[in-house]
């Protein structure tokens, strides 16, 4: 290390010999020089001991008086306890959001629930470092994604479907767009805050109540929501807050009195919320896992679609459903192509969320640690190669390395399933048509990328992926006006965009 | 001179193009409305839908890559070929529904002309339900329709060929492939429509037709894993959260008839009520491409 640091301090080096894949890394080695800590203070979130239901524009304890912790993952200490929800307070979220519906909400008219929604985006932009550093604490994730992704994209959200509330008739050509009444909405934990803001903007825009339940391990940003919703003067009862375990999205998924159910998390969830409504007349939308395949092509530019494959899988630790966890190389530029990005993977930065340099924050919780855990040792036993960069992991909370498997095979777990960790599986392909079979080749279809400096490739490599969202020389980017979500098994249904409006409305003919 | 002995025909399945009887050799009596006998019509086996979802499955590519304008005007020549077949689709539904011969008339004629509404939004959906979307980074980015892939048809029991016709056309005319089970006691106008898709130009596999006990076959169809979409509007009433449970296991999309709406009394004369792009929808994928822009 020291000699590194005298050999190229004494000489002039040639731009081009500073390049990454001169510094000798990416074989295992543990990065030359450290990093002096930059943390994001904590002071500007007041936590607070104990945490209510919002049912009806207040706060209440759970019916029996129970409550759970939710944990810090980058520390395992405990932030707060919230009250753990029960079929009762299910029962009773659901009648305040039907009376809010019919009395409030359902009868304003559009124009002002589009204030009512814009005023809810000013605050979210006004108050965006706090809830930057809770959901960073809460969850997990880098305070660098937080507050340049997270945060800023659920504020987006609610200022674009704040315009679509008094201009339904134009997303509808020919029909009047009727509320569906009563929402109810469960949340997972890799992107709290936003997720709840795909879920809430565009159901009440449309008119529609909301009982949203938070992931269980990540309740706080949407309980700080709850507050900016009376701070915007939310008419109670038009969003309710439920914290508490999986069983209380059940309850509110089978609750008589719900019009609409709309789920994202796991597909096994999801088969189990499809079951739930079965033989009813309750709309559903459903957003689940993915296996995106990002496709390199031989004339790609490399240093970019490193950058892209990076941001990709590492993003949000690779806890992202649209994920690209698996790494389709054309052959020829294979080689060069896993060099470089185990160069990329040697200047990582894991570590505290609430560092402003973190590049990967904690794994969300034991559980998921342990599975991600799981899945890597089959991908070993299986008989890919393993690749982890040499960093040091802090001492508590759930932290995994970036890592990357080569000599992957389709048949592969690690090839099939959702990792829902910062975990890369790298395979090959020569044509076009084969990249197209193994991209395909599997029960998800929620994302695809492809890197070609080719236009004309770049859409008919498009057209034919069977997945909802396709990034060109890019990945993982998000808009409010850019429609989200699966073929297949990766569920049905849109977020985003006009379409997603089609979720909350009830079509009547004019 | 003695009268002409009459040239019965025999109904079977429609799969893949070609009219195979059942593979497990049964038939059930079908009657008309008046309880007349009318005609054995093969009692398909589970077998027969798989075969069918299978050549659906193969089919689907194809259609889908057809230009948005060729299926439309190959849909259009179905409705031309039924025109041909006017008088004896009347008189077929009139026996199966019990209708005067205008009552039946009016019917058949409406299929025909619902067959051509649906056609001509072949090359139009696309325009109507895509988008190019104004996202906050330099990206073209759009969103178009694509088809789901195999659908599986549960038809309207009551309306024979009416409310069949409604239900097909909408997934056909975006690239869906269809594997349809007939109304259960009225199939005869089901076959027959069969017979004019086989000599239209819709191509072998894009249209499979079985004739049986639904209680038997659309559970083998909702719980079939390369069965992309359920249309259950001809489930019957008892079957249905059995039918919607197989299909939770997969993550079909589901085009559901309302509870309310009771099957046997819905009014398919109803342009209104039955000519909607929505159903159409029900059978689409949005795709959303992220296209770079930049020298």
């Amino acid at each position: 290390m020291a000699a590194m640091a005298t050999d190229t301090s004494s000489t002039i080096v040639p731009a081009a010999d500073r390049s990454p894949s001169s510094w000798g890394l990416g074989d295992g080695q543990a990065i030359p020089w450290e990093y002096a800590p930059a943390p994001e203070a904590r002071d500007i979130v007041t936590l607070k001991e104990r945490y209510g239901l919002f049912i009806g524009g207040r706060f209440v304890p759970a019916s029996d008086g129970g409550t759970f912790a939710t944990v810090d993952p980058a520390t395992e200490e405990t932030l707060a306890h919230v009250a753990k929800a029960t079929p009762a307070d299910a029962d009773r979220a659901v009648r305040a959001a039907r009376r809010a519906q019919t009395r409030s909400w359902g009868a304003l008219p559009g124009k002002e629930r589009a204030k009512y929604l814009f005023r809810i985006a000013r605050i979210l932009q006004e108050r965006s470092r706090e809830f930057a550093v809770l959901e960073s604490m809460d969850s997990g994730k880098p305070i660098k994604e937080s507050r340049d992704v997270d945060v800023p994209l659920a504020a987006a959200h609610f200022w674009y479907y704040a315009g679509w509330a008094d201009k339904l008739g134009y997303a509808f050509p020919g029909r009047v767009a009727r509320p569906l009444g009563v929402a109810a909405q469960i949340i997972p934990w890799n992107f709290p805050l936003l997720m709840l803001s795909w879920k809430i903007a565009p159901a009440l825009a449309a008119g529609n109540t909301v009982v949203l339940k938070p992931a269980s391990t990540t309740p706080l940003s949407a309980l700080l929501f709850a507050e900016v919703c009376r701070e915007a003067d939310l008419p109670a009862g038009v969003v309710n807050i439920l914290t508490g375990p999986g069983e209380i999205g059940m309850a509110l998924v089978t609750h008589p009195g719900v019009d609409k159910v709309a789920f994202t998390g796991s597909t096994e969830i999801g088969r189990r919320i499809a079951k739930g409504v079965a033989g009813t007349d309750k709309a559903l939308t459903l957003e689940l896992g993915g296996k995106a395949a990002n496709i390199v092509f031989d004339d790609a530019p490399l240093d970019q679609a490193v950058e892209g494959i990076v941001n990709g899988i590492y993003f949000n630790q690779g806890e992202v459903c649209c994920a690209g966890s698996r790494l389709l190389a054309q052959e020829s530029i294979a080689e060069t192509l896993i060099d470089k990005l185990k160069d990329r993977l040697a200047t990582i930065r894991v570590g505290d969320p609430l560092d402003k340099n973190t590049d990967v924050g904690a794994i969300n919780s034991k559980a998921q640690l342990e599975k991600i855990t799981e899945l890597v040792a089959s991908g070993v036993a299986e008989g890919a190669e393993l690749y982890q960069p040499a960093c040091d992991l802090p001492e508590r909370g759930y932290f995994f390395r970036p890592t990357l498997f080569t000599n992957v095979a389709q048949s592969h777990r690690i090839a099939r399933e959702e990792i829902f960790g910062p975990v890369l599986s790298v395979l090959t392909f020569r044509t076009p048509d084969e990249a197209v079979e193994k991209a395909n080749n599997t029960v998800y279809g929620l994302s695809a990328g492809i890197w070609t400096d080719k236009g004309s490739r770049i859409l008919e490599m498009a057209k034919r992926m069977r997945a909802g969202v396709v990034w060109a020389n890019t990945f993982n980017r998000f808009d409010p006006t850019s429609p989200f979500g699966g073929y297949k098994e990766s569920g049905f249904g849109r977020e985003g965009g006009m379409h997603g409006l089609h979720a909350y409305v009830r079509l009547e003919d004019r | 001179m003695a009268s002409r002995l009459e040239v019965r025909k025999t109904y079977k399945l429609y799969i893949g193009g070609a009219f195979p009887r059942t593979e497990s050799g049964r038939s059930y009596l079908v009657s008309g409305a008046d309880g007349a006998p009318l005609a054995n019509a093969c009692r398909a086996s589970r077998k027969d839908v798989r075969d069918a979802v299978r050549v659906a499955r193969a089919a689907f590519d194809g259609w889908a890559a057809r230009t948005a304008m060729n299926r439309g005007q190959v849909l259009y020549r179905v409705a031309e070929l039924m025109e041909g077949r006017r008088e004896q689709f009347v008189a077929e539904v009139g026996a199966a529904e019990g209708l005067r011969p205008a009552g039946a008339r009016a019917v058949v004629d409406r299929a025909i002309d619902r067959w051509v509404w649906y056609a001509g939004w072949a090359d139009k959906i696309g325009q109507v339900l895509g988008s190019s979307n104004p996202v906050a980074a330099p990206y073209f980015n759009f969103t178009i329709p694509e088809p789901t892939g195999v659908v599986g048809i549960v038809a309207p029991e009551t309306s024979s060929l009416l409310g069949l016709v409604s239900r097909l056309a909408p997934p056909l005319v975006t690239g869906n492939t269809v594997v349809l089970i007939a109304s259960e006691q009225r199939p005869l106008p089901a076959v027959t429509l069969s017979e004019v898709l086989a000599t239209s130009d819709v191509p072998g596999g894009v249209v499979n037709v079985v004739t049986g006990r639904k209680a038997e076959l659309a559970p083998v169809l909702a719980g079939h894993a390369d069965v992309d979409a359920l249309d259950t509007w001809g489930v019957p009433e008892e079957m249905r959260t059995e039918i919607e449970l197989l299909a939770a296991e997969d993550i079909k999309r589901l085009s559901r008839r309302p509870t309310k709406v009771v099957e046997a009394r819905f009014d398919w004369l109803d342009d209104a009520a039955t000519e909607r792009p929505e159903w159409i929808a029900a059978f689409l994928e949005m795709k959303t491409v992220w296209h770079p822009i930049g020298g």
